[in-house]
């Protein structure tokens, strides 16, 4: 099927083509069946990459090494479900997972605005299938998943054993469905710029796909450092690492701008910055996936670097960059804002900090990340600067956001009187207070500022949003007498934005109470040891119990079963092994399954014990040296061996060859059971990290309150709310005569 | 196979892309106005909007009643301001008011 794979990118790439035309012509004329006709050009690139998806993961699946990346990246000892997602491992099969999302989610949002935004929606479409153009063309032209070669070989490299790793079959789609995402409100605000409308509509139409955008970035974002933690076997779980920071930097844009654009749709303001946001978020999603592709920064997740591939994007990226600013400056009159700040005690303004801080510190983290490549285009040597380098002005301004995260939730539009405003900061004040009290008599806790303000701060959060709860959960009862628990339901129910982003700032507050708690209060230990041996770490007596090793056709894993207790009392008995995959070096029969150096397929399978107030965290290295000689001894014995049965006649060969490799296969169980019964020290990474199980438990609840916002409103509760109730305006200078449309009341709940 | 899938594919892309331009379309009313009516229908629900929030901040007690009278005057002048241009594009649009 590959040559229908094949011939399905080109006219995948053809309707792009033909779509762009048909819109831009379809816009400059007027005309709407070429609107149309061009809309459903990408309803018709989504489908044809969808089917193109589907023939290639088949591919995979059964395991068809006539496909380039199949051979490259897959094996039949690769488990099922890790080879139907082995296709976004490689470049060729992501960049077709990027096309099908891109098609997919530009479908959708063409599709909820065909009858909305009808001046700005022919632009918005001609730039999403722009990069539809972009994209489909670098698949079918210069990484063309469908290559195949022949003769087949007649097994596959396999897949990088790093991503043998559940999260891995979840967390590239969710980070490409965020960046693509983050092109439909970049495509409506270019749309609204060249049209000429840039009222608040076009924001309305496209808040869900920033939100989406959002959600599913923080959700990728998430999966990642989880794999991190626990299968890199370093021990953490952000390492600042270019392509963490490249998902990291638009997340962090898009949560300004569905800050902010809340400002424009109740203020007027903010017109210049809004759209320079959104545009920014859109430019930043493609300079993320420029980095995973591009390699020019070293990172343990991008891809091999491909100069075909980097010119396009850099092209790219300049024509984002330029364009963007051309346009803005070209609607810099419509862009005015109609309104000035109320009082800089108001939400509107705790907003416009919250976004300053937010985009300084994509910008420090811009700058710090791409400062290897800006050192070496002044100086002509690249400077390497790690994760120090990032945290004298990432932590306050995160202390900073944290802050203004609980603030904005209880200072109303417009104003407030002073006299209300004490009374909402008393409760979570006081939390506040009451917590740092407390910790400043726990050893050590103030020794380590950013956790200590770190906590407190989170405490506030969290007890602004549970006030914000307990009063509008108050104020339903006593309109509708529903029970507590209904009144609270309802209230979420009838105000999910609202809510929905009080629930986030919660979930964000406990992800950085974590965050703080894990990295200043860690401990971690190395340790080489023999089996009997123990060390002690934060208290903990870590035992090395005994070794083991498991020899399957997949791999060969060393490993160590650790025995955890305190004050003589056992915590946890956990395994933690190095597994070894074979290379493909076909000059070592028996050496090539025992690989350690550069370039080879290791993988570290942790040993984790999580709970809420600790994690307790193993890592082997596993020394296998005292094995080579056998190995090697190995090696030439079945060389000479295999070099035998291969000069059989053909008819005796396949059977010799049978017995050979039987022969093989029970030396390196016998060399696998060696490790085994001679107890060689291993070296060990140990840690005890306090509460890092809230940065898990704060992220869902951040998601939830994500999915909370981004929910759509039951039928009808719309029309309900949009029922008029015939009273006409209380305004306080009422016109000289009554709109036809009577204002409508406020339904509450 | 592969023929068959790729041309039932591309016949299959073809109807559904050509069917707009297959069927004659008569005259739209002016693109112009009708996005204005709905740039005005937009910033009228995001003003009902920004009038049930001051509400919600009323009940909930960050607003004092004096503030709140204010700012929901305020608020509903300006609604009152969008309902009328709001009229005066469907009338120019040719929409019936109030609709």
């Amino acid at each position: 099927m590959a040559p229908a794979g094949k011939a399905l990118l080109v006219l995948a790439l053809l309707a792009s083509v033909y779509g762009l035309f048909a819109s831009v012509y379809g816009a400059r004329t007027g005309r709407h069946e070429w609107v149309d006709s061009a809309r459903r050009a990408m309803y018709v690139l989504a489908g044809m990459a969808a089917i193109a998806f589907v023939i290639l993961d088949v591919a995979f699946i059964t395991s068809d090494f006539s496909y380039k990346i199949v051979a490259s990246g897959s094996s039949t000892t690769t488990p099922f479900l890790y080879r139907a997602a082995a296709i976004w491992a490689t470049q060729q099969g992501s960049l077709l997972l990027w096309v099908l999302l891109l098609s997919s989610w530009s479908s959708l949002a063409l599709f909820v605005t065909r009858h909305r935004v009808r001046d700005i929606a022919p632009y918005a479409q001609a730039v999403l299938l722009g990069f539809a153009v972009f994209f489909t063309a670098l698949t079918a032209l210069f990484a063309n998943p469908f290559n195949t070669t022949s003769p087949a070989p007649a097994e596959g490299a396999g897949l990088d054993p790093l991503l043998r790793h559940t999260t891995m079959m979840i967390h590239p789609p969710m980070l490409y469905s965020g960046l693509t995402l983050m092109l439909v409100p970049f495509s409506f605000a270019v749309g609204a710029l060249i049209s000429g409308r840039l009222g608040a509509e076009w924001m309305q139409v496209t808040r869900r796909f920033a939100l989406a955008a959002w959600l599913c970035l923080g959700i990728g974002v998430l999966l990642g450092m989880r794999w991190s933690y626990t299968e890199l076997g370093w021990g953490g779980y952000w390492a600042w690492d270019p392509v963490e920071n490249a998902a990291l930097m638009p997340w962090l844009v898009a949560t300004a701008y569905i800050h902010s654009i809340m400002i424009q749709e109740k203020r007027g303001m903010l017109k210049v910055w809004n759209a320079s946001l959104v545009l920014l978020a859109g430019t930043l999603a493609i300079v993320g996936d420029f980095l995973v592709r591009s390699g020019i920064l070293s990172s343990i997740h991008a891809f091999v670097s491909d100069p075909t591939l980097n010119t396009s994007f850099v092209a790219l990226i300049a024509v984002m960059v330029i364009g963007s600013i051309g346009l803005v400056t070209w609607r810099r009159e419509g862009l005015r804002t109609e309104a000035g700040l109320d009082s800089l005690v108001s939400r509107e303004a705790v907003f416009l900090f919250q976004n300053l801080a937010l985009v300084a510190l994509t910008a420090v983290i811009f700058w710090i990340t791409f400062f290897p490549l800006i050192s070496e285009a002044v100086t002509g040597t690249q400077v390497s600067v790690g994760p120090p380098a990032f945290l004298p002005f990432v932590v306050p301004l995160a202390l900073i956001v944290v802050a203004l995260a609980g603030i904005g939730p209880i200072i109303p539009w417009r104003r407030v009187s002073a006299a209300k405003l004490r009374r909402s900061f008393v409760f979570p004040v006081a939390v506040w207070l009451g917590t740092m009290v407390i910790l400043a008599f726990v050893s050590g806790v103030t020794r380590h500022l950013f956790a200590y303000l770190m906590f407190g701060f989170g405490a506030f959060v969290v007890a602004t949003v549970a006030q914000e709860f307990f009063r509008g959960a108050r104020a339903r009862r006593a309109m509708t007498g529903d029970s507590p628990p209904a009144a609270l339901a309802g209230l979420v129910r009838r105000n999910r934005r609202r809510y929905g982003g009080y629930i986030v700032h919660a979930g964000v507050a406990v992800a950085l109470i974590g965050v703080a708690a894990s990295t200043s209060f860690q401990h971690q230990r190395y340790a080489t040891l023999t089996p009997g041996q123990s060390v002690r770490i934060a208290g903990y007596k870590v035992t090395y119990v005994r070794p083991f090793a498991t020899a399957t056709a997949e791999k060969i894993s060393f490993g160590a079963v650790l025995s955890w207790s305190k004050g003589g009392q056992h915590v946890t008995t956990m395994r933690t092994s190095y597994g070894l995959y074979p290379s493909q070096d076909g000059l070592r029969p028996v050496g090539r399954f025992f690989e350690t150096g550069d370039g080879a397929s290791v993988e570290s399978h942790v040993g984790l014990q999580a709970g809420f107030t600790r994690d307790l965290w193993a890592a082997i290295n596993a020394n296998i040296a005292p094995l080579q000689s056998r190995i090697n001894q190995g090696d030439v014995l079945f060389s000479r061996l295999l070099a035998q049965d291969l000069a059989l006649p053909a008819a005796r060969q396949a059977a010799q060859l049978r017995i050979a490799y039987g022969l093989r296969d029970e030396l390196i169980q016998v060399l696998a059971q060696r490790y085994v019964s001679h107890p060689w020290a291993a070296s060990f990474k140990l840690e005890d990290s306090p509460l890092v199980t809230w940065l898990w438990i704060g992220a869902i609840i951040a998601a939830l309150g994500g999915l909370t916002a981004l929910w759509p409103m039951p039928p009808g509760a719309s029309r309900r709310r949009r029922r008029a109730a015939g009273l006409r305006p209380r305004a306080t200078a009422p016109p000289d005569r009554s709109p036809s449309e009577p204002i409508r009341e406020p339904e509450l709940v | 196979m592969a023929y068959v899938l790729v041309l039932a594919v591309l016949a299959g892309a073809v109807y559904l892309i050509s069917a707009p331009l297959r069927v004659v379309t008569r005259p739209a009313r002016s693109d112009h106005d009708a996005a204005e009516v709905a740039e005005l229908e937009a910033a009228r629900d995001a003003k009902y909007a920004e009038i049930r929030d001051a509400e919600l901040d009323l009940r909930t007690g960050k607003l004092s009643d004096d503030d709140h009278a204010a700012i929901d005057g305020s608020l509903r002048a300006e609604a009152v301001d969008i309902l009328h241009r709001l009229d005066r594009a469907r009338e120019t649009d040719g929409i019936p008011s109030g609709a």
